[in-house]
């Protein structure tokens, strides 16, 4: 057997190397969709490394590539139990590999609106929104969570693909608004960042807060000492579709942190693998597979993420293009699909009932918890409802699907 | 559903495990009784071994009935992770010696499997649709994947033994 990895991983995950002969063909996307080489140890040592590291390699993770780090797939679990165990307890996931930013200055909302497509003035003080920045050609460059903070400052999260884009895009637009005489300024902390996920978070964190963590909503985001560790942003999001939280804090109190939240017999630690599994379930987007500069916000579903004044006042990158697709609707839609049967994967073909191709798979795995396979891709806006009959093409061969709604798991958001 | 599956199994240790104890007695092809021999033997060009491995870490042992039974190595189990789809081929199907005949798909993973001799599919284990998982948990026993006629013996000299397979993947593990 030659194991393809499906999602940006290489050869060398699971301890198989790849021989002359390649024993693993790596396909797909992870952000940026790139078909990963076999590096030398020296080009290893070049990948970039969470303070986790050590600690992810002391707790038997299995390290790969991803995005220019080196990042736990999976640990002893495998990727199902792990998948499972954070939908009926809590997991930790190191996600210090993400950009985090923070925009400081009296016109940093303004700053920030120019770069996307939300209403952030809008934003109750402490309150996050996922948002989305765009190109002129109504593309998104990165999608990413905005808290409109009440200490003088936007924070804001984006992916670890998109990293070295994203920071030259906003350093660009900055020397713009300097030029223009707006006060703001970026900062690129050096901070930590870890989700922790699942039903069983707001008990083990509550441990360690003194905050009453139900006023803590989804979406929004406190300061706080956890666990004895101070100035850490808690943020009630994630990327799961579970309750749970992301953790910012700084890079070397991360590994105490998680220790201390290790410490509860409801966590276990998960990787990439889970990670991947879960936001499928959850119909939560990846960049680079499901979205990128080739779609538009309209197209990907993500209309609701447009500010209604932005769609009056279309001041934000691409406006014109997508702003006029709301109303007239756009030629192909992103939809979630399940079948059963062999997994359905990225760049699958999807085709309509007579055999026309009418899309392709973005991404998809079998569902650990729905135990068939869930899928999600763009198609003809014809084939778009819930419930239309569909066929993907799997080695050659045709097999039925059918257009599914998202998410595919229900989601336990906290509402309060 | 586990109980059923614990008998399965169960039944068909006592069907396999007499293969195993005669794995690497030297034997004539033309010999029928399995005889109990606990060494280890290195193959020879014209002795029947009853496993070989291909460098694509599927395995193959051939039985009494001079049929041979296909699989993958634990190597490769271990890092396809939990296994949740198996392809494999129509029985009579024709297969040349690294043909594709079939693929295995975990969460994150793909793979195709190739064939590790030229021979016709005789029997597909029917049990892995239901529990891929078998693959997994019992990759020599009850996770076996096809059997196949054997039409040119000659092809399992170009195959290793399990001390050179041990070798090899630890050869591409560094």
């Amino acid at each position: 057997m030659w194991a393809r990895w499906i999602v940006g991983v290489r050869a060398s995950e699971l301890g198989l190397r790849a021989s002359t002969g390649g024993l693993l063909r790596v396909s797909g996307a992870g952000c940026a969709g790139r078909r990963q080489q076999e590096r030398s140890s020296s080009e290893e040592a070049a990948l970039k490394k969470t303070p986790l590291f050590d600690f992810h390699k002391k707790h038997g993770g299995k390290m790969v590539e991803f995005a220019g780090w080196i990042m736990p797939v999976q640990y002893k679990d495998s990727h199902i139990a792990s998948h499972v165990h954070t939908r009926e307890h809590c997991s930790i996931f190191d996600v210090s590999h993400m950009l985090q930013t923070k925009i400081h200055g009296k016109d940093r909302v303004k700053f920030m609106e120019s770069l996307v497509v939300s209403d952030i003035a809008e934003l109750k003080d402490n309150q996050s929104t996922l948002s989305l920045f765009t190109n002129e050609k109504g593309g998104i460059m990165d999608d990413l969570i905005v808290t409109k903070t009440d200490q003088g400052y936007l924070y804001v999260v984006s992916n670890a693909g998109c990293a070295d884009k994203d920071s030259v895009h906003m350093k660009a637009r900055l020397a713009e608004c300097k030029v223009a005489g707006l006060d703001v300024d970026l900062e690129f902390p050096d901070e930590a960042l870890i989700a922790v996920q699942g039903p069983a978070m707001s008990r083990v964190l509550q441990e360690g807060l003194k905050e009453d963590l139900s006023k803590l909503t989804f979406m929004t985001s406190t300061l706080a000492t956890v666990f004895g560790i101070p100035d850490c942003r808690v943020t009630r999001c994630g990327y799961t579709g579970e309750d749970g939280v992301e953790i910012s804090v700084h890079h070397s109190r991360v590994v105490d942190l998680t220790e201390k939240l290790l410490t509860n017999s409801e966590v276990k630690l998960a990787g990439l693998g889970a990670r991947d599994s879960l936001r499928l379930e959850a119909g939560l987007c990846l960049y680079g597979n499901d979205i990128d500069e080739t779609t538009t916000p309209v197209e990907a579903g993500l209309v609701w993420t447009i500010g209604k004044r932005r769609r009056q006042t279309k001041d934000f990158p691409g406006a014109d293009v997508i702003v006029p697709q709301i109303k007239a609707k756009t030629a192909r839609k992103r939809v979630g699909l399940v079948s059963t049967g062999p997994p359905v994967r990225q760049h699958t073909p999807i085709l309509c009932p007579h055999g026309q191709v009418i899309g392709e798979v973005t991404s998809g795995c079998p569902s650990p918890c729905l135990k068939k396979n869930i899928a999600m891709g763009y198609v003809d806006a014809a084939f778009a409802k819930n419930g239309t009959s569909i066929q993907v093409e799997i080695r050659k061969k045709t097999l039925p699907a059918t257009v599914s709604k998202m998410p595919f798991v229900p989601t336990n958001y906290y509402s309060g | 559903m586990a109980v059923c599956v614990l008998l399965r199994s169960f039944s068909s240790n006592f069907s396999t495990v007499l293969p195993l104890l005669t794995r690497s007695a030297s034997r004539c092809p033309l010999q029928l009784a399995p005889k109990p021999y606990f060494g280890r033997t290195v193959a020879s060009a014209n002795t029947l071994v009853t496993l070989k491995f291909t460098d694509k870490h599927e395995w193959i042992r051939v039985e009494d009935d001079g049929v041979g039974t296909v699989g993958i190595s634990n190597f490769a189990q271990e890092a396809l992770g939990d296994v949740v789809y198996c392809g494999l081929p129509e029985v009579g199907t024709q297969l040349a010696q690294q043909d594709e005949f079939g693929a295995l798909e975990s969460v994150k993973a793909a793979s195709e499997l190739y064939s590790p001799l030229t021979g016709e599919v005789v029997e597909v284990n029917t049990l892995l649709a239901d529990n891929p998982g078998l693959v997994n948990k019992s990759c020599y026993k009850d996770g076996w994947l096809m059997k196949m006629t054997i039409a040119n013996p000659a092809e399992l000299d170009s195959l290793m033994d399990e001390p050179a397979y041990e070798r090899y993947i630890r050869s591409i593990e560094e």
